[in-house]
């Protein structure tokens, strides 16, 4: 996959811009994504994980990177492939595992689910399983902030199929007219579901392309470097901040795993994947930290730590209640319950 | 005392309360410097600026979608869709997105907005513009469903929503626009579920809403003076929250129950309150419920034809006196 960028490349350069702490921050990120969705795919092949769960094994850098560039404030705006960007703003493994499993520890106790993962406190303002609804409610956030002179950014992450419904393209003529403090973020994963994004779409780079419709600049970066994904939110929040408006990041990447649940991805020709495989994130960055003399011995530590975290995540996930019946109907309307009647 | 129509009623309601707090915001079509298609809200882009009165682009998942981000984080915005019919294009954020957020979320996400929209037939506009939509609403856990028949209502209503912390319908009827009614002078707030009352009687009771609550007035008028029949007509107001006690209470005095209602017989929301008189006040009852209601057509557009589908006061002094007197 060649990169098309019109933007000078912000990739793997030997600068120090990002700086040790943020790429180990970064880095652990990444590999907590990565432990907790592959558990999460094994769990759910124990039937630990219930109804649906889309992964985003191959991913984890888009989501570092984004989260990684935030302030304290700002707010993501997730699909239904959301673990990752929860994870990434410091939710905790066992909450989004306690969801999954729809427990009473989890996130939402088990109201929610696993497309809904949603911690206010950390700034996920929700993850929507309707293609494209968030995009405006994302604009909506955005409007907020510019009317009362708040300095946060509404970050709303979506795949590449979400370029090809109205909701996309109402919400980017909507933030671009406005000048809205919005950074819409495309993970191409060259995939909706189950068909290739470019059988259905009428341009090659299904955000990218379309960025200037709407009077923005195209942006399309590798989704699988975590650093060009860090610069690229930076600037992208820095031009919100400043009441520049909002961007359209296109990041190409890849998903490891299937669509949904334990979905085969038979549909993917024969050597794409091992392909992608030796663009792993997480292989490019431990090779990264390695190039700025972080030395072998942090890096496994981090790992080591990680995958204590989910182990003990695990376990106590699965010695966690189910959600007790009293909140069947609480919280449906302001006032807790559900009355609509007197 | 003043008297207004209730289009100047939904211009005096938005702006009182954008008046009283700065956190409520208004968006839609055309809604800003040209004062909205039914000239609804002329004048608050003067008044209150257009960082607060904002024109959006024709797209609707756009402004309901924002209505909620600004929802979300603090804002209590008001959002118009022109005609109600145009729900189905936006019908996401009405039936996925404001009501289930606070549920899903487990009370950690709110939903405090208003959606006004234009309602109802009676403007030969035909099918897609002329749609009584409420019962579209009304099923959906979560939302709260409003719609006025009367100026002073509209003020009242419109306040109570602004204020409620849950996402609400608020449903005006386009053919009530030009009409009138005495308003009182300051502030009016009113309270979400409460029916009202409007024409007290002993023989029958008559639930109506928005459009219909004058024609039943008009129904009940005549059937009182030209056959005697004393019939007892409620503005039901809001269908959710629903004022069951008030409308129980007057079928157990009547014991006779009509509807109604502007939308198409299926699942209309005469059905549901009909099911909950049939499961609470069966006993209560001397004959079986009546639902006055439009055929289970799309709208013509003639006025000839769209004349014929709708409840008229003559069609209801009809049902009324051959059900009572046989």
């Amino acid at each position: 996959m060649a990169l098309q960028s019109d933007r000078a490349n912000g990739g793997s350069g030997l600068n120090d811009d990002i700086g040790e702490a943020k790429r180990l921050e970064l880095y652990r990120t990444q590999v907590t994504i990565r432990e907790a969705e592959q558990r999460a795919y094994d769990l759910f092949l124990q039937n630990l994980v219930k109804g649906t769960s889309h992964l985003s094994l191959g991913q984890e850098a888009v989501a570092a990177g984004f989260a990684g560039a935030m302030q304290k404030g700002d707010l993501s705006f997730c699909t239904y492939r959301g673990h990752a960007h929860t994870l990434a703003r410091g939710v905790s493994v066992e909450k989004v595992l306690g969801e999954l499993m729809q427990r009473d520890n989890g996130l939402m106790r088990g109201k929610g689910g696993s497309m809904h993962l949603t911690s206010a406190d950390h700034g996920v303002m929700g993850s929507y399983a309707i293609i494209g609804a968030h995009l405006p409610i994302a604009c909506g956030a955005a409007w907020r902030a510019q009317y009362k002179g708040q300095k946060d950014v509404s970050v709303c992450f979506f795949g590449d199929g979400t370029t090809n419904i109205g909701a996309f393209h109402e919400a980017l003529n909507f933030a671009a007219v406005w000048k809205l403090p919005v950074v819409f973020v495309c993970e191409n994963n060259l995939y909706m579901e189950y068909t290739p994004i470019g059988d259905v779409t009428a341009v090659h780079n299904p955000a990218g392309d379309r960025a200037g419709s709407y009077g923005l600049e195209k942006i399309v970066i590798d989704g699988n470097d975590a650093d060009a994904v860090y610069r690229t939110a930076r600037a992208a929040y820095d031009k919100a901040r400043a009441g520049r408006g909002p961007s359209l990041v296109e990041c190409l990447t890849y998903r490891h795993s299937g669509h949904s649940r334990a979905d085969p991805a038979k549909y993917r020709p024969e050597g794409e994947l091992e392909r992608w495989k030796e663009r792993d994130p997480i292989k490019i960055y431990r090779e990264r930290l390695l190039q700025f003399g972080i030395g072998e011995k942090v890096i496994e530590a981090i790992d080591a730590e990680v995958r204590n975290v989910v182990d003990t995540a695990t376990e106590t996930c699965k010695a966690a209640p189910m959600p007790p019946m009293d909140i069947l109907t609480t919280d449906v309307y302001a006032d807790g319950g559900w009355a609509w009647r007197n | 005392m003043v008297e207004i129509t209730y289009r100047d009623a939904v211009i005096r309601g938005i702006a009182q309360e954008m008046q009283r707090d700065e956190d409520v915001v208004f968006l839609g079509e055309d809604v800003a410097k040209a004062g909205g298609v039914f000239k609804a809200t002329v004048g608050l882009y003067e008044q209150f600026g257009p960082l607060r009165v904002r024109d959006t682009p024709i797209s609707e998942q756009a402004i309901l979608g924002a209505a909620m981000g600004a929802a979300m984080t603090g804002l209590k915005p008001i959002a118009e869709i022109m005609f109600s019919d145009f729900f189905a294009v936006c019908f996401d954020y009405i039936a996925n997105e404001f009501p289930k957020s606070r549920y899903m979320s487990n009370g950690q996400l709110k939903c405090p907005l208003v959606v006004r929209t234009g309602n109802g037939a009676g403007s030969r506009f035909g099918a897609q513009h002329s749609q009584s939509v409420e019962n579209w609403c009304m099923m959906i856990p979560g939302l709260k469903v409003v719609a006025p028949s009367n100026p002073r209502d509209v003020i009242g209503l419109l306040a109570a929503a602004v204020r409620d912390p849950d996402p609400v319908i608020f449903l005006e009827h386009k053919s009530l626009y030009a009409t009138k009614g005495e308003v009182p002078d300051g502030e009016i707030v009113d309270t979400l579920g409460s029916a009202k009352i409007v024409r007290p009687g002993r023989d029958a009771t008559i639930l109506a809403l928005a459009l219909m609550v004058p024609r039943a007035v008009e129904a009940a008028d005549k059937l009182k003076a030209e056959h005697g029949i004393d019939c007892e007509v409620i503005d039901v107001r809001s269908l959710v929250p629903l004022d069951t006690r008030t409308i129980l209470g007057s079928v157990s005095k009547t014991h006779r129950l009509f509807t109604v209602e502007e939308n198409p017989r299926l699942c209309g929301w005469g059905a549901e309150i009909v099911s909950i008189v049939a499961d609470e006040a069966f006993y209560d009852l001397d004959g079986p419920p009546v639902r006055i209601t439009t055929p289970h057509i799309p709208l013509p557009a003639a006025d000839i034809l769209e004349d014929a589908v709708l409840p008229t006061p003559a069609r209801i002094v009809d049902r009324v006196k051959t059900t009572l007197n046989g």
